[in-house]
């Protein structure tokens, strides 16, 4: 008993906080060993470089928290083997997005030149056309859906955050809301096109008809990004507006919506973005037409999407050159779309409410 | 300015749950009156009936009259957006505009209303709202600073100009100073002070030392028991109410002998 005590005190006593750690480049080190058991063990049986990969990997995921838990003890192993999953899960995740960067760029790099920017492929066979008529019929479907769909979004989100509130109308109104989200595209479309074969007969093709089609699918996503917007605004703001005797209206338009709207723009942004590369809806109601038509309100319109359908599955004689075309307009795609992101951020970082001193 | 506030029978629910049961109380014009009580007794829900605040909460209602300068507040012609211009409040925590500088902020009342107004003007009652408020010597020289980037006691401080710039006629204050230091603590009671002489101020405070020092007629809210409705338990000058109140519970409550 008195030795018990005394082998406690003497814990109590001395209080430990270091311990023995691997160096800093400790799992370099172990990558770089395990890299080169690998390599060796895949030049001796044979195997391809994605198998040294894998063999590598796996023997870093076995050695490292065996080393580490000889010099650290369990715990910072468990850390290393997390640590390393991580790690892993977040390469395995960068590598389609590299591969399809480094694809759209090195093959749609060499066709960029003026002509391919200011040319339409009308009456072009082979060489000489550009992709200005799709790039056009993309920026003004697009931002027409814009001007569609974001009145409708984000008074819908005001009405659900500010009046509707846990009302039966509101709940229905989520309800469809959530199976707009589920919409598939093609569905879109040729709800476009039934709506404007009523008017206008069928067979009808027309750049409003796929703005139409595309607010379909964005409706959705704005309401969503507004209506988290909106309720991220603290009820204290329009308290203290209320109590200055401003209405409710103007507290919405004046407080509510200024306080909310970077992230509505981001979200905006982000759904503009989400739709730019909508193809299915465009082939039934814009259509495809070679030639440069800027009147969504008559005739065929192509967009970039389209266009890249058709120089791969109707290239005609000149299928290397239309390969050519459609890479070329994957790029300008890719890039829009990475351009609208970046807008985004910057967007919100110039809205967003200040804090500076 | 400054009006007198006369309730009578007024009764205050949430929804079908009753929060305060039979307030009957006269708020005299230019002067102070503190409520005291314990938490969830309904003081600041009493409080925020007396502007129509209270029902900026889903289903909320009140029973009985409050009467201000011969009018009903709750009779069905009242446009609860004028009420509220006439009886401005201060909330516990500053709540100043993010997206607005100081200087937007103290006239966030008349801008948010479309008043226009011409720079001279602006500039006046913005210098004349701060100057009330004891924040223009801090804050005359970064007017165009966010309105956040002020301190917690500047922001407070703030808030009351915004409060004091639409000119109203009653300022209630929902215990302004609990998330303040005791200099801005201080500071915001001096300014109570000299509010007073022009406005009819009423204030909901934890701290007993403070109804004490600014008030000239305080309240004592309580809770029957448990689960029971909150109740006004005695409304009396606050020399009286602090010195020799009428209820045994007051003055249990005033010494801490509570309970």
């Amino acid at each position: 008993m008195a030795d018990l005590q005394t082998a406690q005190s003497l814990e109590r006593q001395s209080m430990p906080l270091t311990g023995a750690s691997l160096p800093r480049q400790a799992p370099l080190l172990a990558a770089v060993i395990a890299g080169g058991i690998a390599a060796l063990i895949a030049l001796l049986g044979g195997f391809g470089w994605v198998a040294a990969i894998f063999v590598a990997w796996l023997l870093l995921l076995v050695g490292l928290p065996l080393w580490s838990r000889a010099v650290e003890g369990g715990r910072r192993a468990v850390d290393r083997i997390v640590t390393l999953l991580v790690w892993s899960a977040f390469a395995l995740a960068m590598i389609p997005l590299v591969s399809l960067v480094w694809t759209v760029l090195s093959k749609g790099v060499g066709i960029l030149s003026s002509q391919f920017f200011n040319n339409s492929m009308r009456g072009v066979l082979g060489e000489g056309g550009g992709i200005y008529h799709a790039i056009m019929g993309t920026l003004i479907i697009t931002a027409l859906a814009t001007v569609i769909s974001v009145p409708i979004g984000v008074l819908t989100a005001v009405y659900l955050v500010e009046y509707g509130k846990t009302s039966r109308l509101a709940q229905v109104i989520t309800f469809l809301v959530d199976v707009m989200t589920g919409i598939p595209s093609i569905v879109a479309g040729l709800f476009a096109y039934a709506l404007f074969a009523l008017f206008f007969g069928p067979g009808v093709r027309m750049g409003i008809g796929g703005a139409v089609a595309l607010s379909v699918l964005m409706v959705p996503i704005v309401v969503r990004a507004a209506e988290e917007m909106l309720k991220l605004v603290p009820d204290e703001l329009r308290e203290a507006s209320y109590a200055l005797g401003v209405p409710k209206w103007r507290t919405i338009t004046k407080v509510v919506l200024p306080t909310a709207i970077a992230g509505i723009v981001t979200g905006v942004t982000l759904a503009v973005a989400r739709v730019a590369g909508e193809t299915a809806p465009l082939l039934i109601i814009a259509g495809f037409t070679t030639s440069t038509n800027l009147d969504p309100f008559n005739d065929r319109m192509t967009t970039l999407p389209v266009f890249i359908f058709y120089s791969i599955t109707e290239p005609g004689l000149h299928a290397d050159a239309m390969a050519d075309y459609a890479w070329g307009a994957a790029l300008v795609l890719v890039a829009i779309v990475m351009f609208l992101n970046v807008v985004a951020r910057v967007v919100g970082g110039l809205f967003a409410p200040k804090t500076g001193r | 300015m400054a009006k007198s506030i006369d309730v009578s029978d007024l009764n205050i629910y949430y929804g079908d749950f009753l929060a305060v049961e039979g307030v009957n109380m006269t708020i005299k014009a230019r002067s102070v009156t503190a409520f005291i009580g314990p938490s969830g007794c309904g003081k600041s829900t009493f409080l925020r009936s007396l502007n129509r605040m209270h029902e900026a909460i889903p289903g909320a209602r009140v029973e009985g009259k409050v009467m201000v300068d011969g009018q009903s507040l709750y009779e069905p012609s009242i446009d609860p957006v004028a009420v509220r211009r006439q009886i401005g409040m201060v909330f516990q925590r500053p709540n100043p505009f993010p997206t607005m500088s100081i200087y937007e902020n103290v006239l966030a009342g008349k801008r948010l209303n479309a008043k226009r107004m011409s720079k001279s003007d602006a500039d006046a009652l913005v210098e004349r709202s701060l100057r009330g408020a004891n924040l223009w010597t801090e804050v005359k020289d970064r007017l165009n600073k966010p309105g956040m980037s002020l301190s917690g006691g500047q922001q407070q401080r703030l808030c009351i100009a915004r409060a004091i710039a639409v000119e109203p006629q009653v300022l209630l204050m929902d215990e302004p100073c609990s998330a303040l230091d005791p200099i801005s603590t201080a500071a915001i009671e001096d300014l109570i002070a000299e509010l007073k002489s022009d406005y009819t101020i009423v204030i909901v405070t934890h701290n007993m030392q403070q109804a004490a020092r600014v008030s000239d007629d305080t309240g004592f809210f309580n809770l029957k028991a448990t689960g029971e409705p909150g109740h006004l338990v005695e409304f009396n000058p606050t020399n009286k109410m602090f010195t020799n109140p009428d209820e045994e519970s007051t003055e249990a409550y005033i010494s801490g002998r509570f309970g």
